[in-house]
């Protein structure tokens, strides 16, 4: 192969995939812009919010409960190993509480719920679009922005935030019962040291985070969903991009935001 | 009334429809013929705006489609009645609350009781037993869907029914029953239908013009007897597959 055709390949693949990009930015604009307009139809998208948050919030207890538990847990020993000799006991209670509020209880709760609800999400919009239902739903005169992305969005983002403080206290509680059991360490060690170095804007910026996490969960999939094309393999196709997005995204906001709100000037 | 003008629309390097010219006049049942994958549903779905041209315009009502608003195409869209080609009924809700969705008129939706009644009425009118109404659609059969698809679409008392293939993939007895069907609810609720279909001899049963989509144009229209005479041979030979056998308008 010369070298002509292969810079000719090599602009041809990064125009298609620019030219892709564009399109996607433009499609996924234009959704949040319906989005934004739908929230006027609250008498349509309120009722179905709930619905859809029982469903986020309830169905995902034990997942998100296993997850901050077992991340609490290995935090804590895992402290234990790398903090040997020379520190004070209490440091362990404030870098295992700092570590679950900060980062652990957010990032790790919003990943197991880009599979669980995002999947959900890409796939039931997927198959209703490749089965004409959101078509018929526009036939009828009615959005279905209104009627089926944003109640998802909407409760997807809320829940997120409550299902961090749930994991926040599953995650601090069952490292403490570690640090107590592997590390011997006394509760009033480990309550002096989260204290110490607990400072109340900790919980902001993870109620923050929580709350950009949701929208990146449940928007990413929700468009994913409503471009499906081409059948079955279509549904499978936004579904797994869907996931994937969703997951990088989530590691892209994580570390601006961690730059934007910690970074001390 | 039904207008196209001059529509043109293509996806990617496909053109669909070039210039097409199509009209449809009040009260009036036109079937729209034309082989698998020509661009029928793609035409249909301009009339009511799931699909914007590329070019040209759609008129319906006396309306600009291709210029409403959201607000003014969703009130036009609640006096259009579409029946999809595979029932597109959702499967989260029973047959029922499926129907109650087609009842257009908000204060008529909100009306527990008429919405209830509505929705039977229109089991009834597509010959549908009311203990249906309490199933998914994963309960019933092929056929049995596209009479719930019917139901919903009739369901807000449209002006203009559209009906994708409403016979495809049906068996012969399936399909005379949609085919009754299409003709007994034209005439009992007075509506101005487009009916896109490749099966002739069902097109030649319930329409009061035939079209004929090719290459994207409408390569033919007129009566069916019109059609029946047409001297052009690609209609000639489309027609004939199915209509060796005599066929009573």
């Amino acid at each position: 192969m010369s070298n002509a055709t292969v810079t000719l390949d090599i602009r041809r693949l990064v125009g298609r995939f620019s030219l892709r990009a564009a399109s996607h930015a433009g499609r996924l604009s234009y959704l949040i812009f319906e989005m934004v307009r739908g929230l006027s139809e609250w008498r349509v998208w309120l009722p179905r919010t709930f619905e859809q948050a029982q469903n986020i919030g309830y169905g995902s207890l034990f997942i998100v409960a296993l997850t901050a538990g077992f991340a609490g847990a290995v935090t804590s020993l895992q402290a234990g190993y790398q903090f040997t000799g020379g520190i004070p006991a209490y440091f362990y209670g404030g870098v295992i509480v700092e570590s679950i509020i900060l980062e652990l209880a957010p990032v790790l709760t919003a990943m197991v719920l880009a599979g669980r609800i995002g999947a959900r999400f890409a796939a039931e919009l997927g198959s209703m679009r490749v089965t004409e239902q959101v078509d018929a739903l526009e036939s009828l005169g009615r959005s279905s922005v209104s009627h089926l992305v944003l109640p998802r969005v909407i409760a997807g983002t809320l829940m997120l935030p409550i299902l961090v403080v749930f994991a926040d206290v599953v995650g601090i509680a069952s490292g403490w019962f570690a640090a107590k059991g592997a590390l011997e360490m006394t509760n009033a060690d480990f309550v002096y040291g989260a204290q110490y170095f607990f400072r109340p804007w900790d919980l902001w910026y993870s109620m923050i985070k929580a709350l950009c996490f949701g929208l990146a969960i449940t928007v990413v999939p929700c468009y994913m969903g409503f471009s499906t094309k081409q059948g079955a393999e279509g549904v499978g196709r936004s579904t797994t991009t869907a996931v994937v997005s969703a997951s990088v995204l989530i590691l892209f906001l994580d570390a601006t935001l961690a730059k934007l709100l910690l970074t001390r000037s | 009334m039904i207008e196209l003008r001059n529509v043109s629309k293509r996806f990617a390097d496909l053109v669909v429809l070039d210039g097409v010219d199509f009209s449809v006049r009040k009260g009036e049942t036109v079937a729209l013929l034309g082989p698998s994958g020509v661009g029928k549903s793609v035409l249909l779905k301009h009339i009511n705006g799931l699909i914007h041209p590329d070019k040209g315009e759609v008129w319906v009502d006396g309306q600009n489609l291709t210029r409403l608003k959201r607000k003014e195409l969703a009130r036009l869209r609640s006096r259009i009645g579409y029946v999809f080609q595979y029932g597109a009924l959702f499967d989260s809700m029973t047959v029922e609350d499926n129907i109650k969705l087609g009842i257009t008129d908000e204060a008529s939706a909100a009306d527990e009781t008429y919405s209830r009644k509505r929705a039977l009425q229109c089991l009834e009118l597509v010959n549908l037993d009311p203990v249906v109404a309490e199933k998914y659609p994963a309960e019933l059969s092929g056929g049995m869907k596209k009479r719930v698809g019917i139901a919903r679409a009739i369901a807000g008392q449209p002006t203009y029914l559209l009906w994708d293939e409403p016979t495809s993939g049906l068996d012969p007895v399936n399909a005379d029953i949609i085919d009754s069907l299409v003709e007994k609810l034209d005439d009992e609720l007075g509506v101005t239908s487009v009916v896109v279909t490749h099966d002739v001899r069902g097109a030649f049963r319930v329409a009061d013009r035939i079209a004929m989509l090719m290459d994207g144009r409408i390569r033919a229209m007129g009566s069916p007897a019109e059609l029946r005479a047409s001297t052009d041979a690609a209609v000639q030979e489309f027609l004939e597959r199915d209509l060796t056998i005599p066929v009573h308008h």
